[in-house]
């Protein structure tokens, strides 16, 4: 596929405005966008509805928090990318406030602390998923590229902070992907090649040799504090039902809501982590090939959106947005599927649970905004 | 920032960018298509053996029930034992027609044909994977007949597993109690989780008491199951280690009781064929010797489970065998209650150990006509209270009885623990009763019942009226009389014992506040009146104690079920057997160290020396050693 057979593909947008297209325009909402993002949305409510069980009261809570989420898109669609950078280094500040008031908070609780209640509860370190994107490329905007040595320094400080801070909640999960939504900003702006192997062949040693010379507690303390909601027997058993999950959906798979592992719950978390394997298991290959697809087409619209941007920050911003969301699928899949150890990051915008609902959204808000504001930013 | 900004070159830094965007795509899609290679190869190549596995190989998580606590008796024989047998269980989702199965079942005589609409309700009800149990207990005969016939019954199976079985049967049925299959109302009041594999609970008596302590902790198993739920060994399957976490349960402790089994039979043999109530305590700590209602059941066909029918059938029998009339049965008292009244009025001065009445058969009120009846018709004579004692005179005790008052009676009657619940350790013990002005005032909705009438006093003093006591708590007061005023609370559990260890946890004799009488003076000749009742020449009970190898004491008792009129007369042979008195007796032994005191109560047995007593000398010589019977 040729580079402009990919924006052919991605470039629906552009195409003569219908009725509802000048609607979308109006609202800064990009119309391929919007329908990937929509039909993902509703495959997953399909599958939940199955994986909670048929229980009503917990698929509307679902359907109300995608409705808010929706909304939190369409809001931030509206700000244009130049307001939004400009805020950004305040939204950073802020989010770091946030960060060290939850470790206070949490000091005093002697225990995990993840959510801040002021007026609503919210966990700070969802605001960061965007804040640290949007701060590493804000810093990069009017820098030349590729970035020198000296702001890899800058940037790798202000990504490694709030990454520890939420490392220390502790949520190393979280703190990872935010990190890698960072150095995703990098890698876009031209971070050498031979920089990127470099580190990748040093660390991959590095790590073989620390962990042998670890003791057995030791491994099993990163382990758990990998995944600290179960241990390593409870996690075989999960992985062990998953597979049997998935493999017995064959390629048409049992039916939706009919799933024996899945609805006489051999299969654990299933509405939350493991909520791919009842997809797996009830619609088969071709029913998690589609959602496959429909993930694919998302992250490639966000891409191409980001090739389109104009300036350096929504570029970097976008592609980091795009990339981090196929980052999310790509470890949930394969933690289900076996591939990767378990570790608890769920199926966006499929997995129960509406916190980091509203970010992904709010991220795609971003992107929209940066595509439909890009006229109106000659440059 | 840097001083001035460089000049940033456009074109190549976009360059740089869809450069990087095309490498992230190309990694993108290279570990997305490992993730659709592990897809297909878990749903197309291996398809068939997930399949299987989900099909067949189910880990599923099992409660293994922790084995109830053992009861013996107060010498190490046992009370309550579980045994080894096979029930029948039928798993609906493998039962190709439930209606037609148990139809089949019906006719091979191994359900009722009257259970059939229930097993279909339960097999409807609950999750189809869960074993409903057809039968607790099957007979070897039943086995055998079933194994012949098993291929033609998928899903219905013999499963070994421990059923509660009382060697004794009916002689512990009161006391000890016995368990039950556990009902939809025990789960809510039970920990759900902690008796998830237990199918019986304790439902009366001491098992039901003591369920904290007798049911022990559930463990828990991983066992493979395969496509028709029935167990695979764990070792056959390939992922068995990763499954194979266990917890073994803990059984409940056993509990040595302070019962002597012995004595039961005896108490069981003296009232066979009569409906009544034996209750024997050792005086110096309150454990509980015997305790036996009659008519008993057989507390087994509980544990085995029995037919709706069946069941109505001991519910519906009008000797009503369920009904613990040993701490439930509340009768009226009569004159056992004289030693006790005797002893109040002493320590008020309501009368002396001289004041002499003449007792003409009859007593009336001053102004009044009404004549308050003596149980021998032609009166006793000039009596003192030790007369009046020992002969039971009524009409001596009706005189005090206006000194006395009825509030007085009732401070001292609750001081010896009637009128409240002894606290003994079973449940369902009644409270009896103990009249009193404020208890009027509050017992009755009309202003004009509320008022407390002489005469009612008058009828208190002879244990009559109002006043109701349980076969228990006349034990335990014949206890205390037997004691001087020192009570003990009753109890069963002489002990708990730890079947891990084997260590014993004894339970003490818990003290209770003695009767506030102290002067040792009117205890001795109250006492002696009770010994010379049986054991002199003018005694109510001297037949019974006549030739005895030990001295005793006690009391008779007669209560009546029914009122005479004023003119009539109380013929036992022309009234109905339900209306003739009861036959009360307390009574305690040896006099001068006493080991046992004992209460028994003989539904409409007309007399309490006549019937009654040579009960209670029964029991005394078997827990004395003197019974020279085969038991």
């Amino acid at each position: 596929m040729s580079f402009s057979d990919t924006q052919r593909l991605f470039s629906g947008g552009n195409a003569p405005l219908s009725g509802v297209g000048s609607i979308l325009q109006r609202l800064y909402l990009d119309g391929p966008l919007l329908g990937g993002l929509l039909m993902v949305c509703a495959l997953g409510l399909v599958v939940l509805y199955s994986a909670v069980a048929q229980n009503m009261d917990l698929w509307i809570q679902q359907c109300m928090r995608l409705v808010v989420a929706l909304v939190a898109m369409l809001i931030v669609a509206q700000l244009p990318p130049d307001l939004l950078r400009r805020w950004t280094p305040w939204g950073y500040l802020g989010g770091l406030i946030l960060l060290i008031m939850v470790l206070a908070a949490g000091e005093v609780g002697q225990g995990a602390q993840r959510w801040l209640d002021i007026g609503i509860r919210f966990q700070p370190s969802e605001i960061m998923k965007l804040a640290v994107p949007m701060m590493a490329a804000w810093y990069l905007h009017d820098r030349q590229l590729p970035p020198k040595f000296m702001d890899l320094v800058v940037i790798g400080v202000l990504i490694i902070v709030p990454t520890v801070l939420i490392a220390r909640q502790p949520d190393l999960g979280t703190s990872l992907l935010i990190a890698m939504s960072g150095v995703l900003v990098i890698v876009l702006a031209g971070l050498p090649i031979r920089v990127m192997v470099l580190l990748a062949l040093a660390s991959i040693p590095g790590a073989y040799v620390l962990w042998q010379f670890m003791q057995d507690y030791q491994k099993q303390r990163v382990l758990t504090l990998l995944n600290p909601d179960s241990d390593p027997l409870g996690a075989g058993y999960n992985i062990i039902q998953s597979k049997i999950a998935i493999g017995s959906g064959g390629l048409f798979g049992k039916g939706w809501t009919n799933g024996s592992q899945a609805q006489l719950e051999f299969l654990p978390e299933r509405d939350t982590d493991f909520i791919f394997a009842v997809m797996g298991e009830e619609l088969g290959l071709l029913g998690v090939l589609s959602l496959l697809a429909l993930y694919l087409f998302v992250v490639g619209r966000g891409l191409y959106i980001a090739i389109q941007a104009r300036d350096t920050f929504s570029r970097l911003l976008a592609g980091s947005i795009s990339l981090t969301f196929f980052v999310y699928v790509f470890v949930n899949t394969a933690m289900v599927t076996g591939l990767v150890p378990v570790v608890g990051v769920p199926l966006p915008l499929v997995s129960f649970g509406g916190t980091s609902m509203v970010t992904l959204l709010a991220g795609f808000g971003i992107l929209m905004s940066i595509h439909r504001h890009r006229k109106l930013l000659p440059h | 920032m840097s001083l001035f900004s460089p000049i940033k070159d456009h074109h190549s830094e976009t360059q740089l960018f869809v450069g990087r965007v095309i490498l992230s795509s190309v990694i993108g899609v290279v570990l997305l298509g490992v993730v659709v290679g592990r897809l297909v190869q878990l749903q197309v190549v291996d398809h068939q053996l997930f399949a299987e596995q989900s099909q067949g190989n189910r880990i599923r998580i099992e409660a293994v029930p922790p084995t109830r606590g053992l009861i013996f008796d107060r010498r190490g024989r046992v009370l309550a034992e579980n045994l080894p047998a096979y029930q029948l269980e039928l798993i609906p989702e493998q039962v190709p027609d439930i209606n037609d199965t148990l139809a089949r079942l019906a006719k091979l005589g191994l359900i009722g044909e009257e259970d059939i609409p229930r097993f279909n309700g339960l097999s409807q009800s609950g999750p189809r994977f869960k074993p409903i149990t057809l039968r607790f207990r099957l007979t070897d005969d039943e086995i055998a007949n079933f194994a012949v016939q098993r291929p033609r019954f998928p899903g219905v199976d013999l499963q070994p597993r421990l059923v509660r079985h009382y060697p004794d049967g009916e002689l512990v049925a009161h006391a000890v109690g016995y368990v039950g299959a556990l009902s939809t109302a025990d789960l809510e009041r039970l920990d759900a989780a902690a008796y998830s594999g237990t199918s019986h609970t304790g439902k009366t008596g001491v098992e039901h008491f003591n369920e904290g302590v007798l049911h022990g902790d559930v463990g828990f198993r991983q066992v493979v199951t395969n496509a028709l739920g029935r167990q695979v060994p764990a070792e056959t399957r390939d992922y068995a280690d990763s499954a194979a976490e266990s917890e073994s349960p803990i059984p409940g402790d056993n509990l040595y009781l302070s019962l002597d089994i012995d004595l039961q039979r005896v108490a069981a043999k003296q009232l066979e064929g009569r409906r009544g109530a034996i209750v024997a305590i050792d005086p110096r700590n309150g454990e509980i010797l015997a305790l036996f209602s009659a008519p008993a059941f057989d507390p087994n066909s509980f544990a085995t489970g029995m037919s709706p029918s069946e069941y109505n059938a001991l519910q519906q029998d009008d000797q009503r065998p369920l009904f613990n009339r040993a701490v439930r049965g509340s009768y009226p008292p009569g004159s056992t209650i004289k030693p006790m009244l005797a002893l109040a009025a002493l320590e008020i001065g309501a009368t002396n150990l001289t004041r002499r009445s003449v007792c003409i058969g009859w007593y009336s009120l001053p102004g009044s006509t009404h004549r308050y009846r003596d149980w021998r018709p032609q009166g006793h004579g000039e009596v003192d209270l030790h007369d009046a004692i020992q002969q039971s005179c009524d009409v001596y005790f009706y005189e005090i009885s206006r000194d006395i008052g009825i509030d007085n009676m009732h401070y001292y009657l609750e001081q010896f623990g009637l009128g409240n619940v002894t606290g003994i350790d079973m449940t369902g013990e009644a409270d009896g009763l103990v009249p009193s002005r404020e208890w009027k005032r509050n017992a009755f909705r009309e202003r004009a019942d509320q008022v407390w009438f002489p005469g009612e006093t008058i009828i208190a003093s002879i244990g009559q009226g109002y006043l109701l006591a349980t076969p228990l708590q006349l034990a335990s007061a014949t206890a205390t009389l037997a004691m001087r005023g020192q009570r003990f609370k009753p109890h069963l559990v002489a002990a708990f014992e730890d079947p891990l260890t084997g260590k014993r946890i004894l339970m003490p004799p818990e003290r209770l506040p003695n009767v506030q009488i102290n002067d040792e003076f009117y205890w001795d000749n109250v006492l002696a009146a009770m010994h010379d009742v049986m054991q002199s020449g003018r005694g109510t009970a001297r037949a019974v104690g006549l030739g005895a190898p030990y001295d005793m004491a006690g009391k008779s008792g007669t209560a009546q079920v029914f009122t005479i009129a004023q003119e009539e007369k109380y013929d036992e042979d022309e009234i109905d057997e339900r209306l003739r008195d009861h036959a009360l007796f307390i009574a305690f032994a040896p006099f001068e160290d006493p080991q046992i005191a004992v209460a028994v109560i003989v539904e409409n047995g007309s007399s309490g020396s006549g019937i009654a007593a040579p009960m209670a000398r029964a029991i005394m010589d078997q827990h004395l050693g003197f019974n020279d019977d085969e038991l």
